[in-house]
């Protein structure tokens, strides 16, 4: 697209407007700049992933061996699962893409100054702080909330799991919603009502509706979630029984209630990195994106159609023949829009002019491991296959490469296009490269196998298991330490962006960058567009 | 005196165990021994499902290859597009980008063709639930029921049958016994016959998973549901809990002694006869107690 901009306030170097020398406190604890969010965003994203990485490391060096004995009470074992989980959704995934950035960019790319609500922002980011403490003392306290990060009951009521652990997981989850769900509020404000004159909806970039979808999906699950885990807590510590059968309850209403929350959970995690990708094979083919409208419309049919497929992660639990059937046929109508994304991209690719470089490199690695995770989720959306397939490491493989390749992949590819936006410093090509690679062989080497030790039986969440599954698992773990070297040499590559002593220029990939980020400087000033640019 | 008192007990003692033992050599033969002949077990570097041991797993086994097929093409033509553009219009090959961004033929097609993809994978899905939903006319129904950490097994037809089964501790593995999979009472079941599983909880959910014979549900307290399979021959067939559970989520397997009819009939003469305890333990259960009532009866 096209745009023109009255607003050439990027000559000025970063720190030469005097309105914004903030102390250190005032700058970052009380932040109301939309840049400085996503910063902080992108660091508790960080965190995050250290955390929840470890201890994926710590599980699959448990389960390298069989009859390992790292880990041998099984209460410690359901923790850290509990908690990888957790932590890898919320304090991850979410607020890397949605929370980072998207605060980042959706206000530079609608030419806006910042959020509708800065302060709102500011808020919703320290909920989910203190949602990430209360998350940690679910893992430390006492034996730790066991109950997988599903917290399906009976298991984590009062009887079977006492102690105050899984009542700070819970709280957590709260912390953790009422965050997303006023960003969610806040984004959709921004994108409706500050978008600037000329960008009509139909002109807005892809990772603008990417979060404007995802903005919706939040508002509409996470209140679900909130009215469940309310009334796990209630069951836990006032004697309600809305999930007891002994009092007249049915562990299977929270089944229900949690995945109509947690499907649409699984697209707000996908879609932005949907929206990354779009830009980035735009950028290094050199060519508009292909299908601009399907490619927006596709995501809208994905967000809405994902509402209505949840019983599809119980068809071995309580729902009848025909809701299996119907839930069957509603997942598997999902593959089309995603069939459109898919092909777009690679339409977008071809007759470009391809530059290889890392962002490139995560865009194409995401589009092929998205698609081979989509492939097994086809196979999964069979009712009659889920039989035998649910609940193992077949599955644990399929999310795997939706989310640990494809949502990972998505970050990675976003954190290498912008870093260089955000900080002025470019990364080192090489070793970006290596990254990619070495991750790219890592993640593969983990997650593959455990196709085979689903198809074998191996259920999920064993911290022990029969012999016989021994070698698959031993490939899984070596791949898993290839994976976590890789994550040392992204350090090192952040290491050399935040000790460049380069000045990009604004727009750095050239021709193929069309956005309105590209038109600021690297990095953008404090407060962008004093002037409200106009697009043509 | 208390010295002679005491050999001469020691001396009956010994000769009650030796008739005890010379006893047990004469008894009946077991019978379960025709599941010893084969052991439907998982196996190392294993890529695909268990040998089908039920027409119900050979009905998934067959979907499975369907599906996956069709899926592999998927994927295959997807990596031969992406190569392809990575050969053709990398930057140093094609220097002109094109800026074209729509045509309307190929965005029809990208949608109409995996449109009829997806009815040719849900046709034969949708039968398959049907068949798999079809729990009608039994032969008999065993009720299972999952408590935290073991299996209990109610034979409907056979009254005051109702046994505990749980996994043999690591530290007490027998030679032909599989570590994390093998239990002290298997659950013992005709070949040939429809056998209907009502599946329930006492206490958390669990998962009722029987890989070889295509058999899932979860275990849910306060609700029962219903699977079923026909086993093809006699054996044995290992299962496992697939729904976490609680600390010993991974030590309570279950193993399946599948036994010709008549067999099946014999033995569960010999393990009503044999049957001393069917108690089963108040709620809540939480720590695994010695429980042998079949001891002999299902080995």
């Amino acid at each position: 697209m096209s745009t023109t901009t009255h607003d050439h306030d990027h000559g000025h170097a970063h720190g030469a407007h005097g309105e914004h020398r903030q102390s250190f406190v005032s700058r970052w604890l009380m932040s109301t700049n939309h840049k400085d969010i996503g910063t902080l965003y992108i660091t508790m994203a960080f965190i995050g992933a250290c955390v929840g990485g470890t201890l994926s490391m710590i599980m699959r060096q448990q389960l390298m061996y069989p009859h390992n004995t790292l880990i041998t009470n099984g209460n410690e074992w359901n923790a850290i699962i509990t908690a990888h989980g957790l932590l890898m959704i919320f304090w991850f995934v979410m607020p890397a893409l949605i929370g980072g950035l998207g605060n980042w960019f959706v206000p530079i790319m609608i030419g806006a100054p910042d959020m509708a609500f800065p302060r709102l922002n500011n808020m919703s980011f320290w909920f989910l702080a203190c949602g990430f403490v209360f998350v940690m003392l679910g893992l430390f306290l006492g034996s730790g909330t066991g109950a997988g990060w599903t917290l399906y009951p009976p298991l984590d009521n009062a009887q079977y799991s006492p102690g105050m652990a899984t009542d700070f997981s819970l709280f957590s989850l709260h912390l953790a919603g009422i965050s997303s769900l006023l960003g969610a509020i806040n984004f959709i404000a921004t994108i409706l009502n500050m978008r600037a004159p000329g960008m009509g909806m139909h002109k807005m970039p892809l990772f603008c509706w990417a979060i404007l979808v995802t903005a919706f999906l939040l508002v509409l699950a996470i209140p679900v979630l909130a009215g469940a885990v309310t009334m796990l807590i209630m069951d836990r510590n006032f004697g309600t029984s809305f999930f007891e059968p002994s009092g007249g309850g049915d562990p299977v209403l929270f089944q229900h209630l949690f995945w109509f929350f947690g499907h649409p959970e699984v697209y707000i995690m996908i879609l932005p990195a949907f929206g990354i990708i779009s830009h980035v094979v735009s950028t290094f083919s050199k060519k508009p994106v292909f299908g601009y409208l399907g490619m927006a419309y596709a995501m809208v049919i994905i967000g809405f159609v994902g509402f209505v497929v949840w019983a599809h992660h119980m068809f071995v639990s309580a729902i009848s023949t025909d809701s299996k059937i119907y839930f069957q046929v509603a997942t598997l109508v999902i593959a089309v829009p995603t069939g459109i994304k898919v092909f777009s991209w690679i339409a977008t690719m071809w007759g470009g002019s391809i530059e290889f470089k890392t962002p490139m490199l995560w865009a194409m690695g995401f589009i092929f491991l998205f698609v081979v995770g989509g492939a097994t989720g086809v196979v999964l959306a069979n009712a009659a296959l889920d039989q035998i397939l649910h609940n193992d490491y077949f599955l644990i493989a399929h999310f795997h490469y939706v989310l640990s390749m494809g949502a990972a992949f998505g970050i990675f590819a976003g954190i290498y296009y912008w870093i260089g936006k955000m900080t002025g410093h470019q990364y080192p090509e090489f070793w970006g490269k290596v990254h990619f690679w070495t991750f790219f062989i890592g993640v593969n080497l983990t997650f593959f196998p455990q196709h085979f030790l689903g198809l074998a039986g191996m259920p999920r969440r064993y911290p022990d298991y029969a012999d016989a599954f021994a070698g698959w698992n031993y490939v899984s773990s070596i791949g898993s330490m290839i994976s976590g070297a890789s994550t040392l040499v992204f350090f090192y590559v952040l290491y050399r962006v935040f000790t460049g002593k380069d000045q990009l220029a604004d727009n750095y990939w050239g021709e193929g960058a069309t956005t309105l980020e590209w038109q600021l400087s690297s990095p953008p000033p404090f407060h962008q567009f004093l002037t409200q640019p106009v697009v043509t | 005196m208390m010295r002679r008192l005491g050999s001469v007990l020691g001396v009956t003692s010994i000769l009650m165990l030796m008739g005890h033992a010379a006893l047990a050599q004469t008894a009946a033969p077991d019978p379960t021994a025709a599941a010893n002949a084969y052991a439907n077990a998982p196996h190392n570097w294993q890529l695909w499902f268990p040998v089908a041991g039920s027409p119900m797993q050979a009905k998934i086994d067959w979907l499975m290859q369907y599906v996956l097929w069709i899926m592999t093409a998927v994927v295959a033509f997807v990596g031969v597009l992406m190569v392809y553009v990575i050969l053709r219009f990398r930057a140093s090959v094609n220097k002109v980008p094109s800026q074209r961004t729509h045509n309307t033929l190929v965005e029809v097609v990208w949608i109409v063709v995996p449109v009829l993809v997806l009815a040719v994978i849900i046709v034969p899905s949708i039968n398959l639930i049907y068949y798999q939903a079809d729990d009608s006319n039994p032969y008999m129904t065993v009720t299972v029921t999952g408590h935290q950490w073991y299996w209990e097994y109610n034979y409907n037809a056979v009254p005051g049958l109702d046994y505990t089964s749980y996994m043999i501790p690591d530290d007490k593995i027998q030679p032909g016994q599989i570590r994390r999979l093998s239990v002290d009472h298997p659950l013992v079941l005709p070949v040939g016959e429809k056998i209907r599983f009502v599946i329930t909880s006492g206490d958390v959910l669990h998962g009722f998973y029987l890989p070889s014979l295509g058999v899932q549900k979860y275990a849910i307290p306060g609700t029962t549901m219903t699977s079923w399979t026909i086993i093809d021959k006699p054996g044995t067939y290992y299962g496992q809990c697939n729904q976490i559970c609680g600390l010993n989520h991974d030590g309570m397997p279950i193993e399946i002694k599948a036994v010709p009819l008549a067999d099946y009939l014999a033995w569960t003469k010999y393990a009503t006869a044999n049957y001393t305890d069917n108690t089963v333990p108040a709620l809540p259960f939480s720590s695994p107690m010695p429980r042998n009532q079949l001891a002999d009866a299902t080995r």
